[in-house]
């Protein structure tokens, strides 16, 4: 039986970047403020110093910053045939865990989603017609418009001190930035990041094929910055430790490096970590949330109660809780109704490998959001009609890292072990070079989640299901992009080059990245969506749930700007709107 | 390598049964107290409570038998060959780091989910066995020693020629070996890549002796700052590696 523990203003579910972000302002509009997080307290000095933060084997080969699987995971399947099966070690995405979240352990890429991608049903409909789009095909425009949120992109961008250039400002194209990019009310506020040798190769070759290259909105600082809430971020060192790693040089953005310092002083504001929430708890009418249940380390249950309750865990999570709470209707596919679980998306990537003579790439002179990028295939940035596909994606020469472990490349056809492996690696390492292509993920009738019926974690908990696989679509628009991408990296001059379009089926077990989106989509129609336009639920106007479980479907970018955007559009509307007149904030 | 909970600095930390008395949040319960880590009106830094990986000391096998190491070392000296450039799996340690490894928390599985049900599903699931790293190794090695034994008379791994070794290693990888009880591939497949974590990762670890794998490709180690080499396009970097312990080549 969990024991009371008094009220608060504001419970938040997760301290990750919308947990920080939703805290700070919240705290600042004079609100109470607990945050619970499942996994531990994080600091730079402490659990990355740059003493030992860059060892690939405990960092990257022994995920030691995420969530362990025994903890809490899900089960998969590619359709509704298959018996989905629990994922025993992370393998496709890595959930994160502990105070930061993902954002300590992200590569720093900081984008925005272009002004047709919050349109797109209605922008794809009245450019190409309805049948241009797969039957099954669930996209749905996000309710909120680029405009509406730009000045909350350009916050989440100050917070972060993002080094970029810009490529549009107030309608003014901007050379040497992104010509595609929707308008910015201001420059980046820090240049982009100096460039190492294979993303200058690259610039140079897509500037021939007559394409733009820009650098890429990195998160990995050009130069000291401090932000405006007084926190300071370093210059970035070009480790090579970005992505899996936390940043010892304060030069990634992170909640550590822009909002923690600031925000533990505050006295309306107290952080309870090693804590598991395992409900949100309703009252009788089911439309308001009284607060949440929690598990602490000892495994005695606690309850918070709260006036406002803010999910602000990882996107499974999040819709995970939302099931087991029993807000909102589950998704059924088969009759295609109810809302928690449906439009589940990912991100299509691919790449390209290049084995080059005469060329010394240094790979590990690298940071997590480097490198030169073109727009010129994202999105609807050109015309789908011939492509017999909807959706695109950026093509990017980053340069991430040079570990040795899983970075070293051998040309295909080189035997995995002996004599020959190892030679193969040692004349490759410095030599050769990978690109990747970063394509969107559109939703459909049959990827969704629901809970298991088999499968239960620690707590006897059921664990949520993904029914997923990629769709003809995607992979059409994946093979497309993979072309592009060869045709620039071919201008570099390579012996050899190898093409990775994605394939079917999507595999579980294999990194691609952490973009799991969807399942508790904002959206105008709650016969369609779990939340409104400022991430409110139809069902309970006391909770709020933030997070990329919000998007309808995935863009071809990463999510993690718009997480940020969405995070300060949501805050904006709870203090000015919601706190003014509790209750839901859309009337349909 | 330590887990999520039970971190070094937990002296600093208040738990809320240390608020029920002081109290932040005016509580009013009586009973026992929540064990949760509150932080509240300061960063909990301490200094030095950091958690730096503990060396790997030589001496003894700490999991395997001593027939068993013979096998391992066997194999990770084919995997990676000595060359006149650079030693082979053997002498960097890879068979002391995978002993290591088994031995500790990844050999158990430790943090991974290994509730049953145990059912075969599509490759696209991934792996479904309910055995540990550490039991696959003691399996498969019998496996392997008694296929070895009946194959070439009575002769083990480690007692063969490099080319029937390497035959030997090419039937685990793509077949026709099976074992009894665990899938011969599945076991090829663990043995090689830890076999390259060994060669690569951190000396730390027992592996990589003088970082010669990192000498071998060109990598710097645990430098942590290139600043100054960003824009040398095209120039070898001068600097030899160096490791977390601090230590150069």
């Amino acid at each position: 039986m969990a024991r009371t523990l008094p009220a608060t203003d504001v419970v938040i579910i997760g301290l990750g970047w919308t947990g920080s972000i939703l805290a700070q302002e919240l705290t600042g509009a004079g609100l109470n403020v607990v945050a619970i997080e499942r996994g531990p307290w994080r600091d730079t000095s402490t659990d990355f110093p740059t003493t030992y933060a860059q060892d690939e084997l405990r960092y990257h080969i022994h995920h030691d910053l995420f969530l362990r699987p025994a903890q809490q995971t899900q089960t998969f399947r590619n359709n509704p045939s298959q018996t989905a099966l629990p994922i025993r070690t992370w393998g496709s995405f890595m959930p994160p865990n502990g105070v930061g979240g993902g954002g300590v352990h992200w590569n720093g890429q900081t984008w925005r989603f272009l002004p047709s991608d919050f349109q797109l049903k209605t922008h794809l409909t009245q450019r190409y017609g309805a049948k241009f789009l797969p039957p099954d095909m669930t996209i749905q425009d996000w309710g909120v418009s680029y405009d509406d949120l730009e000045p909350y992109y350009d916050k989440f961008e100050y917070l972060c001190g993002t080094s970029g250039k810009a490529g549009n400002i107030k309608g003014q194209k901007q050379a040497g930035g992104n010509p595609f990019e929707g308008p910015r009310s201001r420059d980046y506020p820090t240049p982009p990041q100096k460039q190492p040798y294979a993303p200058t190769l690259f610039a140079q070759a897509a500037t021939e094929l007559g394409y733009s290259p820009f650098p890429q909105p990195s998160g990995n600082l050009s130069q000291a910055y401090t932000n405006p809430y007084g926190v300071k971020l370093g210059p970035c060192t070009f480790c090579g430790f970005c992505e899996w790693f936390g940043c010892g040089n304060y030069s990634k953005a992170s909640p550590q490096t822009t909002i923690l310092p600031a925000l533990v002083r505050r006295s309306n504001f107290e952080a309870r970590t090693e804590c598991e929430v395992t409900r949100i708890n309703l009252d009788d009418s089911g439309k308001r949330a009284t607060g949440v249940t929690y598990v602490d380390a000892s495994g005695e249950e606690w309850e918070q109660p709260a006036q406002l309750v803010l999910l602000c865990a990882f996107q499974l999570f999040n819709v995970h809780l939302l099931l087991l709470s029993g807000i909102g209707k589950p998704y059924d596919p088969s009759l295609g109704e109810g809302v928690i679980g449906r439009n589940y998306s990912y991100q299509v990537t691919s790449g390209v490998n290049a084995f080059f003579d005469d060329k010394n790439f240094n790979p590990f002179v690298a940071s997590g959001a480097i490198g030169m990028v073109i727009d010129d295939f994202n999105g609807d940035n050109f015309d789908h009609g011939p492509q017999g596909f909807v959706g695109g994606g950026y093509i990017a020469a980053a340069q991430t890292n040079g570990r040795p472990i899983l970075g070293t490349l051998t040309p295909k056809g080189t035997p995995k072990w002996g004599a020959a492996w190892k030679e193969a690696v040692a004349k490759n390492y410095l030599s050769s070079y990978s690109a990747a292509t970063h394509g969107s993920c559109y939703s459909y009738r049959g990827a969704y989640l629901d809970l298991d019926p088999t499968y239960t974690d620690p707590l006897g908990r059921k664990l949520m299901r993904i029914t997923f696989d990629f769709n003809q679509n995607e992979l059409k628009m994946s093979q497309f992009l993979t072309d592009r991408l060869a045709d620039i990296v071919q201008k570099m001059g390579p012996r050899q080059l190898e093409k990775s379009p994605r394939t079917g089926p999507y595999d579980i077990s294999i990194y691609q990245t952490t973009h799991t989106c969807g399942g508790a989509i904002m959206g105008s129609d709650p016969k369609t969506s779990a939340l409104n336009r400022y991430l409110q639920n139809w069902d309970v106007p006391n909770l709020f749930v933030m997070g990329a479980s919000a998007f309808p479907q995935n863009a071809g970018y990463n999510p993690t700007g718009t997480v940020g955007a969405l995070a300060y559009w949501a805050a904006d509307a709870i203090i000015n709107q919601y706190l003014k007149s509790p209750g839901p904030l859309v009337h349909v | 390598m330590r887990k999520n909970s039970g971190r070094p600095g937990q002296s600093r930390r208040q738990v809320l049964g240390e608020l029920l008395a002081g109290t932040a949040i005016g509580l009013v319960l009586s009973s026992s107290s929540v064990r949760a880590r509150i932080i509240a009106g300061a960063l909990p830094w301490a200094p030095g409570a950091g958690s730096a990986p503990t060396p790997v000391q030589p001496g003894a096998w700490q999991y395997f038998t001593p027939e068993e190491a013979s096998a391992v070392e066997a194999i990770v000296d084919r995997l990676i060959p000595p060359d006149p450039q650079t030693p082979g799996g053997k002498d960097v340690g890879c068979a002391v780091f995978i002993d290591r490894q088994l031995a500790g928390p990844y050999g158990s599985a430790q943090g991974l989910y290994m509730r049953p049900p145990f059912m075969d599903g599509t490759a696209q699931q991934g792996a479904q066995s309910p055995l540990t790293p550490a039991q696959r190794y003691r399996q498969a090695l019998a496996e392997l020693d008694k296929y070895c034994r009946d194959a070439y008379v009575g002769k083990s791994f480690a007692e063969l020629t490099d080319d029937q070794k390497d035959k030997v290693l090419g039937a685990l990888e793509n077949g026709p070996i099976t074992f009894e009880g665990s899938s011969a591939t599945a076991f090829f497949q663990q043995v090689l890549t830890n076999t390259r974590e060994g060669f690569f990762a951190d000396p730390v670890y027992g592996g990589n002796r003088d970082m010669a794998a990192w000498k071998m490709i060109g990598f710097p180690g645990a430098r942590y700052d290139y600043r100054d080499w960003i824009e040398r396009h095209n120039e070898p970097y001068p600097l030899p590696p160096v490791g977390i312990v601090g230590k150069p080549a």
